[in-house]
């Protein structure tokens, strides 16, 4: 850390060395992941059990609304495993996208005191997800052991799609961020679109469900994509994956990032400001 | 020495919208300013153009320079004050130098890893551990993991709270967490160290301590750092050279004493605003109000008072209820905040008055051939004896500006009045024996 270099600051320079610069902080990137797991484990009072009644729950409720009462298909799986599966993926995703968008807004006194690249702030909130889910994994686990349904070679594809969840996650988390310090009203946008999302991803259904003539807008949500991919790796060919409909979520997962990654670099420099 | 840090015309502009009661921008307010200008220009498709502002939005916006065409350099080793009111920028500066804010002209080159400490304890949290906040805050203010392991025995005995390390530090008292934090940034080895009012917390011991620390790290590691301070005690002894920023702009560039005293010119640090609104801004008494303050001399209303003439301070107050050991008193500082003197109403009195409800009227006299031609503070403060103070500090505070008018060697009238207080002192010279 000590080499000599030299530093330029000029009007419209952030671009410069900015990538670098994320290597050069990636301790400071641990350390705020770090603390806000120890924060959060810290200050609720069951602590590590939140991340797992909540999913637990919402599967619950999914499985005696859709499956029970709306006698929905699960395809021969236990409808439990099948929401399980899919509840998965879309916690981490409304996880890192309420916790990202919040993100600048909460660590505010340091986005005016101290210079890292900011992108480090959202990232670290994706991650905090990111333990959340592995968490909520282990569960799934456990679920599969007492229904009996065991997984087949696919699951060995399931970290494509947990990265491809995650981009989704970080680049809609990016987006929020940067949008929820500029208007503060994102605030109230965000809840709104998690619990909108919910309903039009294949969660408490599966998309065999959806009518050919919807398809298309279907999977414009790029979490259908990712969510099949789950289902498919997890529980196999019951769930067969719509590969045009999936490539469509792919794209737009990677159009989201990059848009989220540029419209971020863009206003990063007057958060300072306006913060 | 090398030149590590070269500022060349460097300005911030903000805008500033005035149509906002909030601090930050509403997407409802955007939606509602675009639907309006909209429905405007469908309204009255021909007379937009005779509207003189196209948009709403940039009728109430106006442009703020926060610094403008500042450039200076500084040397290696340097000890750097920047002094100015509050507003003037210095904060604006430091932002820029540490990168958390961009500038909207002009350049900066720093050579070497600067460490901004813009507050105490930056991203301190309360839930965590002393330990687990030493690491945190290390990592917020620039250092590895291996640093701040290496110092880590260094900073506790710093600090000063081994006891307590693995106590939360929302249990800490606010030394403490002063300390601890500063501690942190007292063992950061940056090249360039930029410290922002940080001292003013924390008590007197550590304050000094913390000054030693700096001046230390400055002269035997050949460090540079940059520090704002509104306590021109501290700036006078750290810095080698001080920067005086007024409205943006760089006024001084010259040696502390230089600096100080152009600051203390021609920046009054307590405006005449009208008195009668301060005194009813200060908190209310259940026994003491203050009515009115007039400062004279010889029975006139002056701004600029000369030395040479007594000055009468006129106090008006209102007792509302008869109080044991009511004293009205006057405190004279001296530009840094040096107390000079204090004086009570009762000074001629031999026991603890009782004070009945009434108008009453105290009038001081600050004889003439006392004060020094300079720049005092007068306070006006009242305090109830050992119960409590019916002003709070610092008082009505008034700035007395005092020319030379009184009595001294008038064939050395160039030279500079040295000291604080410049009383007439007789003397009595006899020649013993002529040789």
């Amino acid at each position: 850390m000590t080499e000599e270099r030299e530093i330029i600051i000029r009007p419209g320079m952030g671009a410069l060395h900015y990538w670098r610069d994320i290597w050069r902080y990636r301790e400071l990137f641990f350390f705020l992941a770090w603390r806000d797991i120890l924060v959060r484990y810290k200050q609720t009072a069951i602590g590590i059990a939140w991340s797992v009644i909540r999913p637990l729950a919402t599967m619950l409720v999914f499985t005696v609304v859709f499956g029970k009462l709306a006698k929905l298909p699960s395809n021969g799986v236990p409808y439990p495993v099948m929401v399980y599966a899919a509840m998965l993926p879309w916690q981490f995703f409304a996880n890192s996208l309420t916790e990202s968008s919040n993100s600048l807004i909460d660590n505010a006194n340091l986005l005016t005191k101290v210079y890292f690249p900011r992108l480090i702030v959202p990232a670290g909130s994706v991650i905090v997800s990111l333990v959340d889910f592995l968490i909520s994994f282990v569960i799934l686990g456990g679920l599969m052991a007492w229904y009996r349904c065991l997984p087949d070679m696919k699951i060995m594809l399931l970290p494509l799609f947990l990265i491809m969840a995650f981009f989704a996650s970080f680049g809609a988390g990016l987006w929020l961020a940067a949008l929820n310090v500029k208007y503060r009203d994102f605030r109230y946008v965000v809840p709104f679109l998690v619990q909108f999302g919910l309903y039009i991803s294949p969660v408490g259904f599966s998309s065999a469900i959806v009518p050919e003539k919807w398809r298309f807008f279907y999977y414009l949500n790029p979490m259908v994509g990712v969510i099949d991919g789950f289902r498919w790796a997890i529980l196999g060919d019951a769930f067969p994956v719509n590969w045009v409909g999936f490539w469509l979520s792919v794209l737009l997962v990677l159009l989201i990032f990059a848009g989220g990654v540029l419209y971020f670099r863009r206003m990063e420099r007057s958060f300072a400001d306006v913060v | 020495m090398s030149t590590v840090i070269t500022v060349e015309n460097l300005g911030k502009k903000y805008t500033l919208q005035h149509q906002q009661r909030e601090s930050y921008t509403a997407l409802r307010d955007v939606i509602a300013n675009g639907v309006a200008s909209f429905g405007k220009r469908v309204a009255q498709p021909f007379r937009r153009s005779l509207n003189a502002p196209p948009s709403s939005l940039n009728s109430t916006s106006e442009e703020f320079w926060a610094l403008k065409d500042v450039s200076f350099e500084v040397k290696q080793g340097n000890r750097i004050g920047i002094i100015g009111r509050n507003g003037a920028g210095k904060s604006t500066l430091l932002k820029i130098l540490s990168r958390i804010t961009e500038p909207t002209t002009g350049s900066v080159r720093i050579k070497g890893r600067v460490a901004s400490l813009l507050e105490v304890g930056t991203g301190f949290h309360p839930e965590l551990s002393g330990r687990e906040n030493i690491y945190l805050n290390g990592a917020i203010l620039g250092m590895s993991r291996s640093e701040i392991r290496k110092k880590f025995d260094e900073i506790v005995d710093f600090a000063e709270i081994e006891r307590f390390l693995d106590t939360p530090v929302k249990r800490y008292s606010s030394g403490m967490y002063v300390r601890l934090a500063f501690a942190v940034a007292a063992h950061l080895e940056p090249e360039i160290l930029v410290v922002d009012e940080v001292l003013a917390v924390g008590d007197a011991l550590f304050q000094k301590k913390c000054l030693g620390k700096m001046k230390e790290v400055s002269a035997c590691e050949g460090r540079t750092v940059l520090f704002v301070s509104h306590n021109l005690q501290a700036v006078r002894q750290l810095c080698s050279r001080c920067l005086l920023v007024k409205a943006g702009q760089l006024v001084a560039d010259a040696t502390p004493v230089q600096a100080i005293e152009s600051y203390l010119q021609f920046d009054p640090l307590c405006e005449e605003v009208d008195i009668q609104a301060r005194i009813a801004a200060l908190p209310q008494d259940p026994a003491f109000r203050l009515e009115t303050v007039r400062i004279r001399q010889e029975g006139e209303v002056v701004s600029s008072l000369g030395n040479g003439a007594p000055i009468t301070v006129g106090i008006n107050y209102r007792v509302l209820r008869k109080t044991k050991g009511l004293r009205v008193f006057l405190d004279l500082v001296d530009d840094e905040e040096n107390l000079l003197f204090r004086t009570f109403h009762d000074e001629d009195s031999d026991g603890i008055d009782v004070m009945e409800p009434g108008h009453y009227h105290s009038e001081a006299t600050i004889p003439a051939d006392l004060l020094s031609p300079t720049r005092y503070h007068l306070r006006v403060l009242a305090t109830v004896f050992n119960e409590r103070m019916c002003i709070p500090y610092p008082g009505l505070v008034f700035p007395l500006d005092v020319e030379r008018t009184g009595r001294s060697n008038r064939a050395y009238l160039g030279e500079p009045v040295r000291g604080k207080l410049a009383p007439f002192i007789p003397w009595q010279t006899t020649v013993v024996s002529s040789l």
